[in-house]
């Protein structure tokens, strides 16, 4: 090595190669960081893409309209709009009705039916449409004797048929449709008596089953999740908060704090299927609780969301300035004042950002809810809390893993449209994070 | 020095507010403080000099106690406040700490309104009886601590919006405001401008009619500007304890006089 004095004076305008060599470090490693980002925005415009794509369609469905006799003399055979005798009235003789009806509409409005069945034209509509019907006249029997306008759901592959995943080729090779009924749905939309409008029954109703998939709703998972957020939420945060406080500003330094500190940690990270081990053996096997139940869920959810909330909110207790601690306990405020008046208040938007993080981790979670039994079939809406977190639901999540279990495409559609709502809650959750953040920050 | 005649004031000795005898502090192993003994009189400010790391700090947060909140800090031997050991295990130290005030070397006001900094004292030990009493007190405090006519329009203010020097005036009332016997202040300007320390040091001078003041600087100016006596602090020891100006004057310790004249610290 020479000293610098020996060299000749150098320009300020020549680079010289050692800077040359750590500007092209920097360009290289800003080209790293941009291919980076490049990589996660495209996966991240992919998964909306596909998501979107595919699931959009589910919030759309296709309806049949046609004008309806309720004749009383098949209906209400006894006569006198007793609600406990039409109910002896199944789907099946609705189904009839229908049948009749639409048969009839189409031939008033001159549709040709060659080499169309009876049986095929009523295929067209879906097996849930009887008990549409049925769930309309029972819940107002004056409709009796009158004709009106129902508006059912059309069976799946003609609503697959107009949303372009059913094709003429696939319905050759399908037992459930053929291109003769095909041709009819599209000769029944020109006419009018077929169309496609949105469906908010595929976010408030229920499940449905493998058969009927243009009625399958995620009303009960909704409500279900909805649930088990309540419970983590009453629960998670002030038993999160109050053993962060004690740990962070009340529990002497030793062995103990030390163990409990690293198993805390541990447990942020303990597969979440584990929880669901534990939740069954003892919530359902030792204390009894209900099978599918969003109580169940909601406590092993609580388990979960446990270490992530305690591990936010001390960290936002410890980058509480100690001056403030020292402002407090200078004036005679106990250690508790000093806590709840100063030091919680300026810790609050970290703890509400570490909170809403947890809940909506909890909200996606689906492995330990599967072993819990909360992906039994559920059709029935629990009750008004409290007794309704004691009775059977579903939950968003695992409602998407039954859909994509099942066999029909239309369930494709249904598990996407599912992600959405999933999606569409996540990023309500993470808005409220981010409001109340800037709500309770302070500056000092 | 020039300064030093300002400090002519009469003490007033026979009146002692604090007396420390064989004061030990140990942070886990280390033995920060060593066979301690001062008595700090009543209404005079008493300034507590020497280098960094010398204890003084570490001393004064033995007189209220503020040591109680670092686990790993011991502390032995007797701090008397008007004869009763502070240090007894009948003694709250949060009672105590009502009786002796502390302000920080950095203002820290609670990032709340001027007036809340202020009431925040009074609130929690239940000193006033309606909100009239406490507007009272406020106002009071913020007079005492020459700050009200600057700020007597925007009470509601964040006191974190104030300047440094505003600050750490409005920190000085709130340490008023619980109307406390000593005010402990540990190097209250340094994070100060040379006119906010002025108007800090005015307010201390006023302050020494009613409290005992224990102020521990840096500065060894601000020490002769407005401190009645001066205890020098040296790794751990008291070196020397006497009148402000006998100590600048005419050191009796070599290593009072080598700080005083710049050799050491």
């Amino acid at each position: 090595m020479t000293l610098s004095s020996t060299n000749p004076p150098k320009s300020l305008f020549a680079v010289d190669a050692r800077t040359r060599k750590r500007n092209a470090a920097e360009a290289r490693f800003r080209l790293y960081g941009l291919i980076a980002v490049g990589i996660g925005v495209l996966a991240l415009i992919v998964l909306l893409t596909s998501v979107l794509g595919n699931g959009l369609g589910a919030f759309r469905q296709t309806f049949l309209q046609l004008p309806i006799a309720l004749d009383a003399a098949k209906l209400d055979p006894s006569g006198n709009r007793d609600g406990e005798a039409m109910k002896k009235v199944t789907t099946i003789g609705y189904g009839k009705v229908i049948q009749t009806a639409l048969i009839a509409e189409i031939s008033q409005r001159g549709i040709a039916t060659e080499g169309v069945s009876a049986k095929d034209i009523f295929g067209l509509v879906s097996k849930e449409a009887p008990a549409q019907l049925r769930d309309q006249v029972l819940a107002n029997p004056g409709l009796i004797g009158q004709t009106i306008t129902f508006k059912g759901l059309a069976n799946g592959r003609v609503d697959g048929f107009f949303k372009g995943r059913v094709s003429m080729e696939s319905a050759a090779l399908d037992s459930n449709i053929s291109p003769a009924q095909l041709v009819l749905a599209q000769q029944m939309r020109d006419a009018g008596m077929i169309s496609v409008s949105f469906n908010p029954a595929f976010i408030f109703g229920s499940d449905a089953s493998e058969l009927r998939p243009e009625s399958a709703g995620l009303g009960v998972a909704i409500l279900g999740s909805a649930y088990m957020m309540l419970i983590v939420l009453a629960l998670a945060l002030p038993i999160g908060v109050a053993a962060s406080i004690y740990l962070e500003e009340f529990a002497p330094q030793n062995k103990w704090t030390d163990l409990i500190e690293v198993n805390i940690s541990n447990l942020a990270a303990v597969p979440s299927i584990v929880f669901g081990i534990l939740g069954l053996a003892v919530f359902i096997n030792f204390m009894g609780l209900p099978q599918s139940a969003p109580i169940v869920g909601g406590l092993v959810l609580t388990l979960m969301t446990l270490p992530t909330i305690i591990i936010s909110t001390r960290a936002s207790l410890k980058s509480v300035p100690p001056s403030i601690r020292d402002a407090a306990l200078g004036i005679g405020a106990s250690k508790l004042q000093s806590i709840f008046h100063h030091v919680l208040p300026l810790a609050m938007p970290g703890i509400l950002t570490g909170t809403i993080i947890g809940l909506a981790q909890a909200l996606g979670e689906t492995a330990p809810l599967l072993l819990i039994g909360m992906v039994a079939f559920v059709r029935e809406y629990p009750g008004a809390p409290p007794d309704g977190f004691f009775e059977p639901a579903s939950a968003l999540p695992v409602q998407v893993y039954n859909f994509t279990q099942r066999a029909d495409p239309a369930f494709v559609e249904r598990a996407s449209g599912a992600i959405i709502v999933l999606l569409v809650f996540l990023v309500v959750m993470n808005t409220i994070a981010i409001i109340l953040r800037r709500r309770f920050e302070r500056r000092w | 020095m020039n300064d030093m005649t300002l400090t002519e004031k009469p003490v007033n000795a026979s009146d002692i507010k604090i007396t420390a005898r064989n004061v030990q502090v140990y942070y886990g192993t280390t033995h920060a403080i060593k066979d301690v003994d001062v008595d700090i009189p009543d209404r005079t400010v008493t300034a507590f000099i020497g280098p960094s790391g010398c204890g003084k700090s570490t001393f004064l947060r033995c007189l209220n106690r503020m040591n109680d909140t670092i686990s790993i800090c011991r502390v032995t031997g007797n701090i008397a406040l008007d004869g009763q050991d502070i240090y007894d295990k009948r003694v709250d130290p949060v009672q105590l700490r009502a009786k002796v005030g502390m302000v920080f070397q950095k203002p820290n006001p609670f990032p709340k309104s001027i007036y809340d900094n202020v009431a925040y004292g009074p609130k929690i030990h239940g000193m006033t009886r309606s909100r009239a009493e406490l507007d009272e007190v406020v106002e009071g405090c913020l007079r005492r601590a020459a700050l009200w006519n600057e700020v007597k329009d925007r009470l509601h203010a964040p006191g974190t919006g104030l300047s440094g020097g505003q600050q750490q005036r409005l920190c000085i009332a709130r340490a008023i405001a619980t109307s406390p016997e000593v005010l402990l202040m540990d190097e209250p300007c340094s994070a100060l401008d040379p006119i906010a320390t002025a108007q800090v040091e005015e307010l201390i001078d006023e302050l020494r009619s009613q409290f005992s003041v224990v102020i521990v600087t840096h500065s060894m100016q601000q020490a002769a500007r407005v401190s009645q006596r001066t205890a020098f602090f040296h790794l751990g020891n008291l070196v020397e304890y006497g009148e402000t100006g006998h100590i600048f004057t005419n050191p009796s310790d070599p290593r009072t006089e080598s700080y005083i004249t710049g050799r050491i610290g």
